[in-house]
């Protein structure tokens, strides 16, 4: 079973939580520090799979993660979780959100948190991985983003002619928004 | 011009946030995701997330708010950030019970993220869950069940059970799979809830749909660990288990699925898992499963990671459930093709598996010792760690010799870390292999030198009894540490420890010459030697402490440095620490007490105990080969209903002088007047080393084989100790107590109509006794016939009963069997 889902930048920020069992929130950020600890102090020539810390339910646990440019996906499993399996799971995990974000890079998790979850609970639910079929998880995902799309067309109606104007600059300004100097996701995923 | 129009966006965006502001408009989530990350200081950042957490407050207490949503949306973000965020539960409950999507959608999540089990606000949610699971609308009943999934409590498993099994029984792919992992959870919180969820399960598993197989493979492989009814009950479906996987092995392309060539590897991984749950101790669904275990264990790809994942998973599976023994040797040579892959986590994986697999299948792990012993030189810390714990396990009587050198290679550059458990290891694995004394103790020496100081005490100690216990070994230890405390050891201050400890007990030997070639080593040489390393600052108190102790025992062996010894031990009469201060002056006092002092410094009696070989047998003297004798076996499970609490010392000695003599923590176990300490963790394996299929070596302490029975012997009547499965082993005594010792004989009978082989018979006896077995007359038995088996035992206190706790192992028809008992009296002791 998997027990927490965590995505750490380089330099231990938080950038996605998700725990499937129930931890009090300064015990939560204690996780995410211990974790941050643990990983970022491996080269990335040693194995992807960590036993230690003292912080989740004793010790039948690991954390297995990758390090793709400037985050860490880390997964947190007991004993019952194929270690390689859960690192296909995270390439899985990864080259959706590059579809989903077309060439996914942080600042996509930092601005789209909310949509990284979503996208996530198609994944794995309850601890478990639900889906790994990208197309389904894909068709999943733009089908509830249409009715989202469609529900904020309605309720807006009063105001559309006035947003007309307002989101073509809005679509603009998203493009400029992203930062050259980040290295892609995508260009990285490949030597895996 | 870039530069310019980022910046003329960014006003453009700060004019419309405060137009919408002006408006009553909350602000943005991304607006407050850019001021956050625009904060310089901690101070800062926390300046911001308290405005906005009090705007957020704010905007809660207008109920009719259309903002809930977004205010939502920041909440869950200042709470990933780690700031209070649970003001927000109530908030997200309404928004579940919204009719948009979109509200329900944000509701949710906040719900899974923000709540915990003991809020009151589970009740609210649970009526909105219910709610919501019967929704024609499939998304929102996919955000229920996935809710649900997260946060479930046990009273919201017992109200929501059987919505989630009606949705299981829909034909909604989409559905169908969700509900089953909800089921997942459901089960594993409150397990008696399984009876709602087995009938429709067994349909699951006939689906088409993977993601609904990969749930209902989850949702019963859970159901089979809680339930050994409900494991019964769904062995029956390994047929079809099998049929899912060779459909997989077998499909062509398959693009839906399809991972870089394999199909589905993520089911495939489950099935074998379940295969795995399903087949474990049971012969006749393992056999079921054998061909098609072969079949992935052949045929899948390895060139990528998800192929290794399914073998990964497929030697897991032929490993737990004892498949045969060709299958077996398939899977311990497929992690042996894992050792030599490029990829550190392959290789990692299949350490950290021949490490449980080594008992299993010992030979087959053998025949890849040397890949293994190449790990010990990856780059890798988390591999490196992997294979020393392999290597020792590895490491038999055949092949400790070259085994060790590959070992102390490693040692020589180990982390710190591994020095001390390397140190600890190497000393279990020489006494049990050991080929000699000499060796034993030459290898300890290096493995203390190479180790320096991160060998732990324990070793020390050990060392210590080792050379007290084997008189013929004195002369050769003495003169060994004596030439290696000569060399530069201030680095390895436990092998000056040991080097003390020997030359204070035995140092006469060192003065009488061993052979023609070896140079005369005088008293002012070995006095030397104490004068070049108690001074210095370098060495360690305990280290100095030994070296007081040897000294003054010294004095009464060695004549002609009287003067010089004195005045080394009077040198720490006002030592800063009180330890090695008190020890000065007492042995300054003792050494000038004319004949008393003879007796008070006088060798220590033998050491019988230590903590490394409380489940460790004895060397023997002479070269016997017992491959199929049990050795002694004395440990604190197998004797823990037999322990009469009469045991103690059976070497008393003067508490005065054993009281001044001790030099503190590191010798404690050097004393024979200090009790035993518990055996430490790590003799547990070999314990479990014992009883499993490791060659273990005989025991003789005590033995006399020359030893001829008298004649007229009283016959004593036998007792049975074990009776199971058609096997009967009967203990007889065929002679009675004589200097302190009795013999006894085991017959075992098979009465089955199948051969027995690999026939080990294992006895352990209280703490006042001592056993020792010899060979048994054949390892085999054929139905109808029997082997026997002498032993002797040794009584160490007078007029006390033995009592016997016997085990007994064999293999019939490919299959291990084990059986155990007790005997409380014998016929005749």
């Amino acid at each position: 079973m998997i027990k927490a889902i965590l995505v750490i930048n380089n330099h231990g920020k938080p950038r996605l939580l998700k725990f499937y069992q129930h931890y009090p929130e300064e015990k939560q950020q204690q996780i995410v520090r211990e974790t941050f600890q643990l990983v970022s102090k491996r080269d990335d020539n040693v194995c992807n799979f960590l036993e230690g810390g003292t912080l989740i339910d004793g010790n039948d646990y690991r954390l297995i993660y990758r390090h793709y440019a400037t985050l860490y996906f880390i997964f947190c499993v007991d004993s019952s979780e194929s270690e390689l399996g859960i690192l296909d799971l995270i390439q899985v995990f990864v080259e959706t959100l590059d579809r989903c974000f077309e060439n996914v890079c942080e600042l996509d998790l930092i601005f789209h948190v909310d949509r990284v979850h979503h996208i996530l609970g198609e994944i794995v639910m309850g601890g478990m991985v639900l889906e790994t079929n990208m197309n389904e998880i894909l068709q999943r995902i733009q089908e509830q983003d249409k009715i989202q799309k469609q529900e904020a067309g309605i309720t807006a109606a009063p105001a559309r002619a006035v947003s007309a104007v307002k989101n073509m600059n809005i679509s603009q300004q998203l493009k400029d928004i992203k930062l050259p100097d980040l290295p892609s996701l995508s260009n990285l995923k490949n030597a895996f | 011009m870039a530069t310019a129009v980022e910046l003329a966006i960014e006003k453009i965006d700060e004019y419309k946030s405060k137009i919408g502001r002006t408006l009553g408009t909350p602000m943005r989530l991304r607006d407050l995701i850019r001021q956050v990350r625009a904060a310089r200081t901690m101070a800062e950042e926390r300046a911001v997330v308290d405005r906005e957490s009090a705007n957020i407050r704010e905007s809660f207490r207008d109920d009719d708010s259309p903002w809930k949503c977004r205010n939502i949306a920041k909440l869950l973000y200042i709470h990933m950030l780690g700031y209070p965020a649970h003001f927000g539960q109530m908030e997200c409950m309404k928004l579940v019970a919204h009719p948009r999507f979109t509200d329900k959608r944000i509701g949710y999540l906040g719900a899974m993220l923000l709540l915990d089990e003991r809020s009151e606000v589970h009740m609210l949610v649970t009526n909105s869950l219910k709610n919501d699971l019967t929704c024609s609308t499939q998304f929102v009943s996919g955000l229920a069940l996935c809710t649900l999934g997260s946060i479930c409590s046990a009273e919201m498993c017992r109200d929501l059970a059987n919505e989630v099994e009606k949705i299981i029984k829909q034909n909604n792919a989409y559905l169908k799979k969700k509900a089953a992992l909800c089921a997942f959870r459901i089960v594993r919180k409150v397990p008696e809830l399984m009876e709602v969820f087995i009938p429709c399960t067994r349909s699951l598993l006939g689906e088409k749909n993977h993601g609904v197989l990969m749930g209902a493979t989850t949702l019963v492989t859970e159901m089979c660990e809680k339930s050994p009814d409900v494991l019964n009950h769904f062995k029956k479906l390994v047929p079809n288990l099998v049929r899912i996987l060779k459909n997989l092995l077998m499909s062509g392309y398959s693009p839906e699925h399809d991972v870089t060539g394999i199909s589905d590897p993520f089911l495939q991984v489950k099935i074998l898992r379940l295969l795995r749950v399903l087949g474990k101790d049971d012969v006749r669904v393992t056999e079921e499963m054998n061909d098609i275990l072969a079949q992935v264990a052949t045929n899948t790809e390895t060139a990528k990671n998800v192929g290794n994942a399914i073998l990964y998973e497929t030697v897991l599976t032929i490993m737990e459930i004892k498949s045969e023994s060709g299958l077996r040797i398939l899977a311990v040579n497929i992690l042996g093709r894992f050792l030599l892959n490029t990829d550190k986590n392959i290789r990692y994986v299949a350490l950290n598996t021949l490490l449980k697999t080594v008992h299993v299948d010992y030979q087959a792990v053998q025949r890849h010792r040397n890949v293994v012993v190449e790990c010990l030189k990856d780059p890798d810390i988390s591999i490196r760690k992997r294979a020393m714990e392999l290597c020792f396990a590895l490491m038999n009587r055949t092949n400790i010799a070259i085994m060790t050198k590959e070992v102390l290679i490693f040692l020589e550059t180990a982390d710190a870390e591994f020095k001390s458990e390397c140190a600890s290891r190497m000393y279990i694995a020489t006494e049990r292999y050991s080929p000699n004394h000499e060796w034993h103790l030459d290898t300890m020496i290096t493995v203390l030198r190479l180790a320096g100081k991160y060998v732990p005490d324990e070793v020390v100690s050990c060392m210590i009894q080792m050379i007290s216990a084997n008189e013929q070994l004195q002369s050769y230890a003495v003169s060994q540490l004596y030439h290696a405390a000569q060399k530069d050891a201030i680095n390895a201050q436990p092998l000056l420890q040991v080097a003390f400890w020997t030359i204070g007990e035995f140092g006469d030997l060192l003065l009488q010459p061993t052979d023609v070639d070896s140079t005369p080593i005088s008293e002012n040489d070995v006095v030397g030697v104490f004068e070049s390393v108690l001074p210095s600052a370098l060495t360690s108190l305990w280290t100095k402490c030994y070296g007081v102790t040897a000294l003054a025992k010294l004095g009464t062996r060695f004549q002609s440095t009287g003067d010089r010894i004195g005045a080394l031990v009077r040198m720490n009469q006002a030592h800063i620490q009180l330890e090695l201060q008190q020890r000065s002056v007492e042995f300054n006092v003792i050494l000038n007490l004319g004949d008393l002092r003879d007796g008070l410094l006088e060798r220590m009696p033998v050491i019988t105990h230590n903590s490394l070989n409380a489940a460790a047998p004895s060397m023997i003297d002479e070269e016997v080969s017992a491959e199929s004798g049990a050795p002694v076996v004395t440990n604190g499970d197998l004797l823990g209903d037999l322990n009469l609490g009469g045991g103690g010392s059976t070497n008393p000695s003067n508490d005065y002088s054993s009281d001044l003599l001790g030099v503190g923590v590191g010798s404690g176990a050097a004393s024979a007047q200090a009790p035993p300490p518990p055996p430490p963790p790590t003799s547990n394996s070999n314990i479990l080393d014992i009883f499993g299929d490791t060659p273990s070596s005989n025991a003789a302490g005590g033995f006399d084989f020359g030893m001829a029975a008298p004649a007229k012997e009283p016959t004593y009547q036998p007792v049975i100790a074990i009776n199971k499965g058609g096997i009967e082993v009967q203990l007889q005594v065929i002679e009675t107590w004589k200097n302190e010792k009795a013999r006894l004989r085991m017959t075992a009978y098979n009465y089955t109509p199948r051969t027995l082989s690999n026939y080990n018979f294992f006895a352990a006896v209280t703490k006042t006794f001592e056993i020792a077995l010899e060979p048994a007359s054949s390892p085999n038995i054929d139905p109808n016939e029997h082997t026997t088996q002498f032993m002797t035992i040794t009584r160490k206190a007078p007029n006390t009963t033995a009592r016997m706790r016997t085990k007994i192992s064999y293999i019939v028809d490919g299959t291990e069997q084990v059986g155990e008992g007790v005997v409380n009296e014998f016929p005749g002791l």
